[in-house]
């Protein structure tokens, strides 16, 4: 018998054993979120053991000893409501700021950062790398390297989140969104969807594999060979009529694109704004809403006759064509 | 149960007149306008609820135990787990205390003879059961999948499933919350006793004032958002899916406008709740009155200023991020400043541990890891790495059954004697108190780790990684149910064979310790005059009713 339960005992601690206590780390943002995460779990521990010992000290000594016991009457202490107003409150300031340091921090990607590009679906991971190569549910990259990764949905919410990098974002229908990591480490790790999205929501999930830099070399060498996204965005530019308009040395009907990503751009309503993926998504689509100030605004509208890959991939061509710019000074 | 039995046996509840025994039938019952009488029907209905909420738990923790599901297919795991929170959420957590205890005691806790608008009161139940019925109607057709969020565009143009009919008995139990609350805050502004001044209120009347506030402001808002969430399901109208027009940021944003504040609707009244138990069992007055009735009121306002938490990673502006992370680290400091109170209270008391009391300390330790978790949330950087995974669904379970549920049945254990006249064996509430405060960390506590290892909520499969925890979370389930069925038995059994509880089986400080149990239908034989501050312990003469302290009579 007690043999037996010796066993047990080793069987369940043995389990318990196996939990593991923190997921993986894999990104340069990981480990700062994880230092503030333990701070937390100190400040967690610490109030709540801090609660649960004087409330268990308090039950012991001040136990009622006889149904007719008075308890002496004691007054409220101003003292103590300020001290504890006011010490949780600078506990909340100090989380606050450092908090949000990090998180300005993690939101902002380098300038330097390869771009990924992701369309999330029902229930799949649409992932496309601007060399061409696309890939369904995995995503390489390789490691030492700050990766942006722009996404959009097809229909409805997504959200895509890998653990062990510390990052998630929304993948919203009709709108970019984008976040960034430098993986540290190689190694395969789960890219999920965190946001409910139907039926297989809990199958919509995947692997990211980080690779040695060579690795990726030969991994983007050795797949099916594919046009890059700026050079399907530029047939896709004629396909549509859009050079008839926009012709590249600024005489069209429409103006150049070339130097537009990234410009500030005075709309006609009086804004400004820079010409982003979001903005050059806009203008394709509804392009009275943000035809340029001093433009006619004869631009047709392209709702419905694009895809959401084709319009990364358009949108690939038009950057591309302001890196020519830059390149040509 | 108290030394006061032995000449209330004389004296049995029923051969005086009370509400219970005042006249009978189901029409006395189904056109009641006394308070009390309607406390009760929406006691009935929401537990009624609570068990198909329960169910869908336990189904739902059931198929957990292995990765690849044990029990159910997806879409219906998907349609459990949907059922569960809307069901929990808008039929049973929201109305939970208020509807109950809150009609029941608010006129008695004040001395008015009824709420304000008595008839306004029975048809915010017919409202409430409308609402009911539109929703099992919904669950019986199969059920909704679009999680208790609703979430466009999947609840508007993916989804096929009832979401109209569901979303349609939201929208009308909706209205039986914003009359509830209307009638609530002109009872206590209005109805209050001579002498009960706004500072002699019972903190529970505050925390129920609060919570008022929050239905008649917030409450319309969901109604809005789920009237254009019906717009544009039926008749295509582009509100919130961008493929037809519309932003689906929109309606997260509108949703959370009111079902951030919805949290404290949940939390409040048990803070209320919390705030009679310990004073009752510790026969202390509570410490620092003005700053726990302060804190609910500053609750209820800045939970309307901090939705946009629930937004972090939805690429809402990193400047918005900031402002809505700091509000959220605000909310945080009146309710610890609830706790330390509740805790400096029993310093000094004469404190006993009959089963109302246990509830109300597994209040103050659950209520405590819910909100210091909450602030793991609220900070930023970590939020990103959290948000959408089992952490959110432990803090929350932590808040709203850790808090919300333990304080309302530490409520009804406190109450039942005067709602019922009978006592129930203290021995058995107990011990279903601590089945529930085990149960529920074995359960919860397991899915913080989960949650920090990156498995999201809402997944009808996961990998085999996150089993162990997943397991634990459910036999820890499998105890909380235990613990949730037992306090089904032994109350029922009390109305009959319990020993009469007497007007004041607690020695307890408030004015509806002073009539009789059950009470007479007017509530009080005198109307009362108030001479003394809430909780002015000891009350030293439990047996001479009606010269109990605090009341001069007329």
């Amino acid at each position: 018998m007690m043999g037996l339960s010796q066993s047990g005992l080793q069987g369940v601690a043995a389990v318990l054993a196996t939990i593991p206590l923190q997921p993986p780390a894999a990104s340069s943002i990981a480990e700062g979120v994880d230092k503030l995460y333990y701070l937390l779990t100190g400040i967690t521990l610490f109030f709540t053991v801090l609660i649960f010992s004087i409330i268990f000290y308090f039950m012991v000594k001040y136990r009622r000893r006889s149904e007719d016991e008075v308890a002496p009457e004691t007054h409220t202490s101003m003292f103590l409501e300020l001290s504890w107003t006011i010490i949780p409150s600078l506990i909340c300031v100090v989380l606050f700021v450092w908090a949000s340091a990090l998180y300005v921090r993690n939101s902002r990607p380098p300038t330097a950062s390869t771009e990924i590009f992701v369309i999330g679906k029902q229930w799949m991971w649409h992932i496309q790398h601007p060399e061409g190569p696309r890939e369904i549910d995995e995503l390489h990259v390789p490691v030492g390297v700050p990766v942006k990764v722009t996404m959009t949905s097809q229909d409805v919410i997504h959200d895509f989140y890998i653990p062990a990098f510390r990052v998630k974002k929304d993948a919203l229908p009709g709108r970019y969104t984008s976040l960034w990591f430098q993986p540290t480490e190689t190694g395969t790790f789960h890219l999920f969807c965190a946001q409910y999205c139907g039926t297989s929501h809990s199958q919509m999930i995947g692997w990211v594999y980080v690779m040695e830099p060579k690795d990726y070399a030969d991994w983007l060498a050795t797949g099916e060979k594919t046009e890059s996204m700026a050079q399907q965005g530029s047939r896709l530019f004629t396909q549509f009529g859009c050079d008839s308009c926009h012709l590249s040395d600024g005489t069209g009907r429409g103006p150049s694109l070339a130097g537009l990503y990234g410009k500030p751009e005075q709309l006609a309503d009086g804004e400004t704004r820079v010409a982003d993926e979001s903005l050059i998504r806009q203008a394709i689509l509804v392009p009275n809403s943000v035809h340029v100030a001093g433009r006619q605004a004869i631009m047709p509208t392209y709702q419905g006759q694009l895809n959401e890959e084709q319009m990364l991939q358009l949108i690939a061509y038009v950057k591309s064509l302001g890196s020519q710019e830059r390149n040509a000074k | 149960m108290s030394t006061a039995t032995a000449d209330i046996h004389d004296r049995p509840p029923e051969s005086r007149v009370n509400y219970l025994n005042a006249n009978y039938g189901i029409k006395s019952w189904l056109l009641t306008t006394d308070h009390k009488r309607i406390g009760l029907l929406y006691l009935g209905t929401i537990t009624f609820m609570f068990l198909i909420g329960g169910t869908a738990a336990t189904l739902m923790r059931l198929h957990l135990v292995e990765p690849q599901g044990a029990l159910l297919e997806p879409e219906t795991y998907n349609k459990m787990f949907s059922t569960h929170g809307i069901v929990m959420v808008f039929f049973f957590l929201v109305p939970s205390i208020p509807a109950t205890l809150g009609n029941f005691l608010i006129p008695m806790m004040i001395g008015a003879r009824d709420v304000a608008f008595p008839k306004l009161n029975l048809m915010s139940w017919y409202l409430f059961i409308t609402g009911c019925a539109f929703a099992l109607v919904a669950i019986l057709s199969g059920g909704v999948d679009t999680g208790w969020t609703f979430y466009p565009p999947y609840s508007s143009l993916y989804s096929h499933t009832p979401v109209v009919v569901m979303a349609l008995g939201i929208f009308i139990a909706g209205f039986s919350s914003i009359l509830t609350g209307l009638n609530f805050v002109v009872t206590i502004h209005k109805m209050r006793a001579p002498g009960m001044t706004w500072f002699r209120l019972p903190l529970f009347i505050w925390a129920l004032y609060a919570t008022s506030l929050i239905f008649i402001l917030g409450t319309p808002v969901i109604a809005i958002t789920i009237f254009l969430l019906g717009l544009e399901r039926l008749l295509h109208v582009g509100i919130f899916d961008p493929a037809i027009g519309g932003d689906p940021l929109l309606f997260q944003h509108m949703f959370w406008f009111y079902s951030h504040p919805a949290v404290y609707i949940m939390i409040l009244p048990s803070m209320g709740v919390v705030s009679e138990l310990i004073t009752a069992f510790s026969r202390k007055k509570i410490f620092g009155y003005s700053f726990v009735a302060f804190s609910s009121l500053s609750i209820a306002v800045i939970s309307f200023v901090v939705w946009g938490h629930h937004m972090f990673v939805t690429g809402q502006s990193v400047y918005a991020g900031l402002v809505f992370s700091v509000l959220s680290f605000l909310v945080a400091i009146p309710s610890a400043v609830k706790v330390f109170n509740w805790t400096a209270t029993l310093y000094k008391g004469s404190i006993s541990y009959q089963a109302p009391m246990l509830y109300a300390l597994g209040f103050i330790g659950l209520f405590t890891i819910g909100g210091l978790t909450g602030l793991f949330l609220a900070s930023l950087a970590t939020d990103v790495h959290l948000n959408g995974t089992y952490f959110v669904v432990a803090h929350f379970h932590y808040i709203m059954v850790g808090g919300a549920l333990m304080g309302y049945l530490g409520g009804i254990h406190f109450w039942w004697p005067k709602i019922t006249g009978r006592m129930y064996p203290d021995m058995w509430a107990r011990v279903a108190a601590v089945i529930v405060f085990v149960g529920f960390n074995l359960t919860f506590f397991p899915q913080f780790v989960v949650g920090y290892l990156g498995m999201p909520r809402r997944y009808a499969v996961y990998p085999a990684e996150f089993q162990v925890l997943n397991v634990m979370s459910s036999a820890g389930a499998s105890v909380l149910a235990v613990g949730y069925l037992i306090p089904l038995v032994y109350p029922t059994w009390s109305m009959r064979y319990g020993p009469e509880a007497g007007p004041n089986p607690w020695r307890a400080a408030g004015l509806e310790w002073t009539t009789p149990s059950p009470p007479p239908t007017e509530n009080f034989e005198v109307p009362p005059i108030v001479t003394e501050d809430a909780y002015s312990y000891p009350i030293k003469q439990p047996r001479e009713y009606p010269n109990a302290p605090g009341v001069a009579r007329v």
